[in-house]
């Protein structure tokens, strides 16, 4: 047992167990997209009364691994005149970027892979690189389309990431750290204390007044910032046929189609760990302290699953129910409205923590 | 060699082959994305010295929006760069000569800084306890306030002047106001008119 616990402390030990907690989180996220891509189609097709995939397995839960392999058969086609390097660099930035926003995300206690302490800076600074994936995409297509598409989503994101960034500090002043799994450790005791009442309602509930408001602002940036719909602008099949991804075929498509959707579901594990208390449970849990570790880190586990299936299910009716933004509209809500409203909260929050916490 | 020395070399080499392909690249975009994994392998060793709200910073400011800027522009225009290469021998001297000036000046200033012993503060600064982000909002939030709050009006007035340098008021363009739209009732909106069958209606 000894020699064990030594050679996890060795460069070697620590590489090896590093390496396996990535490849679990990878995997496990991967899987869960797999049914959470079928659950976007079956939400979409329930609105619209249709049944959606059914054929492949049960209910067509095999539907997305079907897709899969399809992807995978298909021959890569290159434009001519594309800049095959840039080309095939995209999705595979697009795919690793998408995926690199999780090892920071805890996914129960003490299960995260890095417990940094600019956590929440550095889901930022991931998610606001995504946009590179698309802009290599667009431009090395060397098409017309998908260089605008490109161009929007360029502008889109950076927009939308200004405001982002404003509401996560209304969150950090709150909790006053920037590692989540403090920010998670502080929302604990019953959903009266997640952040989104204010954190803590007994003492800090007149923050609900603002918090509430950044919840619904940050969940709509959330959307503007993975090009979902309504603001699904870069990719508008009916003015630039598909945007940036015109041009892309077989795996690149595939890689570009599970970066946008690991970034969904990393946008609502955001929400959720932001607002709505990561994996606490919405009542108080003193019981826990009886469980085994790993009993009570499942049940943790169970906890904030159900608040990502449920912040996509928002995500899934929204593309389903909301028509499409024309752009100076996305622009006028980005700039003229979230960006006031967002400063005038970090604002207020700040007040509010000055003067309060004496 | 331990982990942190592998990493250190391996990201000093990929910022330096990096920052040498940004001048050398045929393809001005190709500049930019090789100008872009300079700036992330910087934070990466950012992040080996202990500094990760920095190499945050850099990625969010400089990768995430400043260089995305630049790739915007760089990709928008449609220089010939073949003629602009034309005079590459001829300016290389000045190059040469400003850059190892720098050069110069780096090591200068590097050198006073290690013999200051700087190395002790920084263990000095991780006894305390506090994240980087904590000392770093102390210092510039008590000692350097004004210079803070200045840099912050040195940028609002640049900010200032490239908005006024650049905004045109067109006259005659007809703007969406999204109040007079939703204020609209029935009444300003619609009005019924018995038309007399076969005669239509004129304005």
């Amino acid at each position: 047992m000894g020699d064990i616990q030594d050679f996890w402390g060795t460069p070697v030990g620590w590489t090896l167990i590093t390496l396996g907690e990535v490849l679990l989180v990878v995997v496990g996220v991967l899987i869960s997209l797999a049914f959470l891509l079928l659950a976007d189609r079956k939400i979409w097709a329930g609105v619209q009364m249709r049944k959606g995939p059914n054929t492949v397995g049960a209910f067509g839960l095999l539907q997305s691994f079907a897709d899969f392999i399809k992807f995978l058969m298909k021959e890569i086609v290159i434009p001519a005149g594309a800049d095959r390097t840039v080309f095939l660099l995209a999705p595979l930035v697009s795919f690793v970027l998408a995926f690199i926003g999780w090892a920071v995300i805890p996914f129960a206690p003490g299960w995260v892979v890095s417990n940094i302490n600019v956590g929440i800076l550095y889901l930022l600074a991931m998610s606001s690189l995504g946009v590179y994936g698309i802009i290599m995409g667009g431009w090395a297509s060397n098409s017309k389309y998908p260089f605008l598409g490109s161009l929007r989503s360029a502008a889109q994101m950076v927009s939308y990431e200004v405001s982002i960034g404003f509401i996560i500090v209304t969150v950090i002043l709150l909790t006053g750290s920037m590692n989540l799994q403090t920010i998670v450790e502080h929302q604990s005791g019953g959903f009266w204390n997640w952040n989104v009442l204010g954190g803590g309602l007994e003492k800090n509930w007149p923050m609900a007044f603002v918090m509430v408001p950044m919840m619904v602002m940050f969940f709509i940036s959330a959307l503007a910032e993975t090009n979902r719909p309504p603001f699904d602008l870069p990719e508008a099949e009916s003015e630039l046929v598909a945007g940036y991804q015109v041009e892309y075929s077989s795996t690149p498509y595939l890689l570009f189609m599970i970066g946008e959707y690991s970034n969904i579901v990393l946008m609502c594990a955001m929400i959720s760990i932001l607002f709505f208390g990561g994996w606490q449970a919405p009542f108080p849990t003193p019981f826990l302290a009886g469980w085994a570790p790993i009993l009570a880190s499942l049940f943790g586990l169970v906890w904030f699953a159900i608040k990502i299936v449920f912040w996509f299910f928002m995500f899934a009716m929204i593309k389903a129910i909301v028509p499409r933004y024309r752009y100076d509209q996305l622009m006028r809500l980005g700039w003229k409205i979230f960006l006031p409203t967002s400063l005038v909260a970090v604002a207020v929050v700040a007040g509010w923590r000055i003067f309060t916490s004496v | 060699m331990d982990l942190q020395a592998i990493a250190f070399y391996t990201l000093a080499a990929i910022m330096l082959a990096a920052a040498g392909l940004v001048v050398t690249a045929r393809n001005p975009v190709h500049s930019v994305l090789f100008l872009i994994l300079a700036f992330f392998s910087g934070a990466g060793l950012f992040v080996l010295l202990g500094a990760e709200f920095l190499a945050m910073l850099l990625i969010v400011v400089y990768v995430g929006a400043v260089a995305v800027l630049f790739l915007f522009v760089v990709m928008m225009l449609d220089v010939d760069f073949v003629s602009l290469r034309s005079g590459f021998a001829q300016y290389m001297p000045v190059g040469l000569v400003v850059s190892g000036l720098l050069l110069v000046e780096m090591v200068m200033v590097s050198g006073a800084v290690a013999s200051s012993g700087a190395a002790a503060k920084v263990k000095a600064a991780a006894v305390t306890g506090r994240s980087n982000i904590e000392e770093i909002g102390r210092v510039l939030y008590t000692d350097y306030v004004y210079f803070f709050q200045a840099a912050g009006l040195v940028l609002l007035v640049a900010m200032i002047g490239a908005i006024v340098l650049t905004l045109r008021h067109k006259p005659g363009v007809r703007r969406q106001n999204i109040a007079d739209q939703t204020a609209r009732t029935r009444k300003s909106g619609l009005s019924i008119v018995k038309v007399a069958t076969g005669e239509g209606i004129s304005e």
